[in-house]
């Protein structure tokens, strides 16, 4: 690891002003991605903002249909949350078959949207669940947030503090793992809310990052059925083809998780 | 005896080991230590113009920056590989030059080019990142079958279309005419994929150049201190032998990738010289993957010949070893004399030829690693084997027994003699534990919930020891293979065992104790093993070839021998009886039928007072010995996979495996069974998860735990582990060896069993969800087309 500068915010707020101090800073949220990173000297930054003292950034509220999780709450406390998994057990699913326990209980879900690695699986949830980003300056709809593998719409220095959304009435996550990283190489989230819209999106699977699948979309809108998924051409054009797999099997699990994520 | 032989001791060695005290090299520090940094090749292949190094040497903190032509200056010899194999043409092996610190030319990304030594870590690491190194680049081939083509390009100049030799076993001409004559053939192309050798603790040593004493010490992360000691002064002529001091403490795992002597320990001594510090490297996990010798890499085509009763007529392979970019320390006796010589399997074959090309590449040399040759070659057989039964409609079992080898000694077509076994006990044991008659309606099962179920077998047998010396001086073999041992009673009674094997999690200081505790009837308590220090223990041939138990072992046998007699002498003469009625029980030492005795203490005390011994005897109790096995020794065994697919995504769950093996006889059951299932995950690692893949540029693609996979619990099954032995006749305890059969008999067994699922034999380790997948694409394509 380089030598870099160490600060502890206490507010998002305190962050955001000691990012936009430092000439080339980092946030550290759980530190699942930057600090492996920076151990393998591919990042350097002059600075490391630690939010781990903000306040200000956890806790998860529900009122209603309504969900806020503050962006340092971790995966291990979404998933075990037990109002939310009432409300919306796809998420907590999800949480819970994030990475290990280590990873569950140091990263959070900023940093894993702030990140946007093409294949974690918040992204998949948060596009699909159409939640909104909260910012130290604004409120972004999922819809325009994601721009790519590790790109996002956030400026270089604006930090993410909430996610909310409404809880749909029926959802569910399908999450192939990758054999020897167990990150998605392909994660299908479903949701239907309750004026009937179904929003799919995939994660891990695509050359882009997270994405939403019209044709899945379409075909369970009609119907919210695994046979319908069946029909769906699902294309392999723009798919991922590594070592663990082609376009092609890719193509194919998104098929598959789509199905089992309908449960 | 409770702590004797048979006895399920728990280890003694894992206080230390589980609550965090164990002594590995990296927690050794020694005053005034410096840390080194490797500048390594980002090049696969290509000429080094120029090492600036100035911007580095002007940091702070930073002692030297040493290079390859400087260690060439001060005459430190290019590393060996110790084993000399003869092509088919008479000529010898072509070894290119491994110098430690590349001088012309960079072979393999990862490559060293310049050793740089400062007060941390930290600033080692930073000003390696400035040393700026001219490369011109040159082309890369990174596959076997690839760097044998006329257009490759040449990596080594004294290895003409990169051919490091063309070796032979069999006869060629018997062999095509058994097959011409055979009423089935069976012909495969088999890979055997390359692997990263992954031991939890990285390689790490830690030099020290004592100038007033002209003297110099090595910790480091060695299955063979005192091979490293000798190479390092007879070859790399860093010091001589009697003024360097290896050591190797508590080694966290080695799988064969610790055997060898790597130019980042050659370096840390020769740069300890040179700065008069000590210098410490460890190395990270990338660098392992980097730097550490990989293992297999094989592409063998196999032609199996069988008479119109199934009986085994003729079986003839050619194989395509890749050894990396350089020849490493035991790298040509692998995929020949560890290989070929176990191509005849459990069965009884006449004619047997088997050619073998060893290629230099672009990549990281390959050598021994758990099993060495032997998985490879058992992943021949026995994949072939079953395809054989499939394409002949038999039952893979019945077509293996019809072969069996039944009287022994077995002499092979293939210098093998096997002393002993009985391949049928392991197979009906086997059978029987896996509930092979169960197998249709668990089939049919598995098939009403849309799963796949397949069942595989592996008769595995292998050769450990590796021994014995004149046998394998002979076949090339640059040292001899025996072990040593000494037997220090002290004046108390208590037992130091020393001895040249090396414990990397084998648990010796246990099983050793136990062997000890059985003869002269004391508690394990009593007895300490002494290992890893040259200056300790005279000389060893260290652990490998899981041969601690059979040689390693023996020699503590031969040297209590000597301890015994000269106890029972002291007894006699002291208790005014015959030698012969002297007995050893109860931590006494007995006139039997009376009640004169000794306790064991008091004839340590008179040995060493030496008052009242024999005339003529020596004071003290002290007993050494070399032992040189007679022959290999064969541990063999059936093992059984069964695996359900999930045909939607290729998702295999191994959902049983039984092991029925013949080990001879067992000091500690329980630290076997762990050998075994250890062996079996390695194995299942290497069929379904495990790959090392490089890019045409010679990049490692696999080169960190996001890509490389490693087997985790929910990967494996549980294990159902059986013994059916007979004793080896070759050794006092009749023992065989346990500690790398699991991971040569499973592989074939796995995929052997997924084939059997997913109908279609076409299919290559590892066995990822994805291949498997495809796999039953092609089934379903071919389906659909007919």
């Amino acid at each position: 690891m380089y030598e870099t500068n160490f600060h502890k915010a206490a507010t998002a707020q305190e962050a955001a002003a000691l990012l936009n101090a430092s000439e080339d800073g980092k946030i550290l949220a759980g530190g699942q991605t930057l600090i492996p990173t920076m151990k393998q000297r591919l990042a350097d930054p002059t600075d490391v903002i630690d939010l781990s003292g903000a306040a200000d950034l956890r806790g998860i509220n529900i009122s209603g249909d309504q969900v806020t999780i503050g962006a340092m709450v971790t995966h291990a406390e979404v998933a075990g949350h037990a109002a939310l998994a009432a409300l919306c057990p796809s998420i907590s699913q999800l949480a819970a078959n994030i990475g290990d326990p280590s990873v569950r209980h140091r990263g959070t879900i900023g940093g894993s949207l702030a990140n946007n690695d093409p294949a974690a699986d918040y992204p998949a949830a948060v596009l699909a669940l159409n939640a909104r980003i909260r910012t130290s300056l604004r409120e972004i709809a999922a819809d325009d947030y994601f721009e790519g593998m590790f790109t996002t719409a956030l400026e270089d220095h604006e930090i993410i503090t909430a996610i909310s959304f409404t809880a749909p009435t029926q959802g569910g996550y399908g999450k192939f793992p990758n054999p020897a990283s167990r990150y998605a190489m392909a994660g299908v989230f479903v949701a239907k809310s309750a004026d009937g819209t179904v929003r799919v999106a995939v994660t891990g699977a695509s050359e882009d990052g997270v994405h939403r699948h019209g044709g899945l979309e379409a075909a369970l809108s009609a119907d919210w059925s695994a046979s319908a998924v069946d029909g769906v051409e699902i294309s392999s054009d723009g798919l991922l083809s590594d070592l663990h797999g082609n376009a092609e099997y890719r193509a194919n699990l998104i098929k598959v998780m789509t199905k089992r994520a309908l449960g | 005896m409770s702590e004797g032989i048979g006895a399920r001791v728990l280890r003694k060695e894992d206080k230390r080991f589980i609550t965090g005290k164990g002594r590995y090299t990296d927690d050794i520090i020694e005053p005034n230590q410096a840390y080194a940094a490797f500048v390594r090749s980002p090049h696969a292949h290509a000429r080094i113009v120029s090492v600036d190094a100035s911007a580095a040497l002007a940091m702070e903190g930073v002692e030297i920056v040493l290079t390859g032509p400087e260690l060439v200056a001060d005459g430190i010899g290019n590393i060996i590989c110790g084993w000399g194999v003869t092509s088919k043409d008479g000529s010898p092996m072509n070894m290119g030059a491994w110098s430690a610190l590349a001088t012309e030319k960079v072979r393999y990304v990862g490559d060293a080019v310049a050793i740089v030594v400062a007060d941390s870590k930290a600033q080692a690491k930073l000003a390696a990142e400035v040393v700026v190194v001219t490369y011109e680049e040159l082309p890369v081939v990174v596959g076997s079958v690839d760097a044998l083509a006329p257009s490759a390009p040449k990596i080594h100049d004294n290895a003409p279309g990169n051919l490091i030799f063309d070796w032979e076993i069999g006869d060629l001409s018997p062999t095509d005419a058994a097959l011409a004559s055979a009423a089935h053939v069976t012909e495969m192309e088999i890979t055997n994929n390359r692997l990263a050798p992954n031991p939890l603790e990285p390689r790490s040593a830690i030099a020290t150049f004592n100038e007033a004493e002209d003297h110099y010490t090595l910790y480091t992360t060695s299955q063979n201190p005192h091979v490293a000691r000798l190479v390092l002064s007879a070859f790399y002529n860093v010091a001589p032998e009697h003024k360097l001091r290896v050591i190797a403490p508590d080694v966290g795992g080695g799988f064969g990738a610790k055997i060898y002597i790597y130019p980042e320990e050659i370096a840390c001594l020769w740069a300890s010289m040179k700065s008069g510090r000590s210098v410490k490297w460890t190395s990270d996990r990338t660098e392992a993957f980097l730097t550490d010798a990989h293992g297999r890499d094989h592409v063998s085509t196999a032609k199996i010949g069988f008479d119109s009763d199934g009986k085994i007529v003729g079986l003839k392979v050619n194989t395509k070893a890749n050894l990396g970019a350089y020849m490493s320390l035991f790298s040509s006796a692998v995929p020949t004399y560890l290989y070929a010589t176990l191509l005849s399997g459990q069965y009884d074959i006449a004619n047997i030829y088997c050619d073998v090309q060893a290629v230099y590449t672009n990549t990281v040399p390959v050598d021994a690693y758990r099993g060495a040759g032997r998985p490879e070659a058992c992943y021949v057989i026995e994949r072939i084997m079953e395809t054989a039964a499939r394409e002949m409609g038999m039952d893979p079992a019945e077509l293996r027994a019809k072969n069996f080898v039944r009287s022994f000694p077995h002499q092979t077509p293939v210098i093998m003699a096997y002393d002993s076994g009985d391949f049928d006990a392991n197979l009906k044991q086997a059978q029987e534990a896996a509930d092979v008659a169960g197998f249709g309606a668990r089939k049919a099962e598995a098939a009403r919930r849309g799963k796949l179920r397949g069942m595989g077998y592996s008769n595995y047998i292998e050769a450990c020891g590796i021994a014995p010396s004149a046998a394998v001086g002979s076949l090339g073999a640059g040292v001899g293979l025996w072990e040593s041992a000494e037997v220090r009673v002290n004046p108390v009674g208590t037992i130091e065992i020393l001895t040249g094997s090396h414990s990397h999690g084998q648990g010796h200081e246990t099983t050793f104790a136990q062997i000890v505790a059985e003869r002269f009837d004391l508690p394990t308590e009593n007895i300490q093993i002494v290992h890893g220090d040259t200056d300790k223990v005279q000389f060893g041939m260290g652990t490998y070839g899981s041969r601690s138990g059979a040689v390693g072992m023996s020699a503590i046998v031969k040297a209590m021998d000597k301890v015994e007699a000269k106890v029972k002498k002291i007894a006699a003469h002291v208790l005014e009886a015959g030698e012969d009625d002297i007995v050893i029980e109860g931590g006494a030492v007995k006139v039997a039928g009376t009640d004169k005795q000794m306790l064991w203490h008091e004839v340590g005390l008179a040995a060493y007072t030496a008052h009242n011994i024999p005339e003529g005897m020596e004071p003290g109790l002290k007993e050494s010995a070399f032992y040189d096995p007679t022959n290999f020794t064969f541990p063999a065994g059936c093992y059984i996979c069964e695996v359900e697919v999930d045909p939607e995504t290729g998702v295999t769950d191994v959902v049983q495996f039984v092991a029925s093996d013949d080990f001879g006889t067992i000091i500690n059951p329980m630290i076997v069974e762990g050998q075994v299932h250890g062996g079996i995950a390695q194995g299942i690692g290497q069929a379904m998860l495990e790959n090392v893949v490089y890019d045409a540029a010679g990049q490692q693609l696999s080169a960190s735990y996001m890509d490389y996979a490693m087997p985790r619990a929910d990967d494996l099954p549980n294990y159902s582990v059986h013994h059916a032995s007979t004793t080896c006749p070759g050794n006092p305890l009749g023992m065989k060896g346990c500690g790398e059969a699991g991971a040569i008999g499973s592989p074939p067994a796995v995929i052997n069993a997924i084939t059997d699922a997913i109908g279609n034999n076409n299919l290559s380790m590892p066995a990822t969800p994805a291949a498997v997948w495809a796999a039953l694409q092609d089934v379903s394509q071919k389906l659909a087309a007919e």
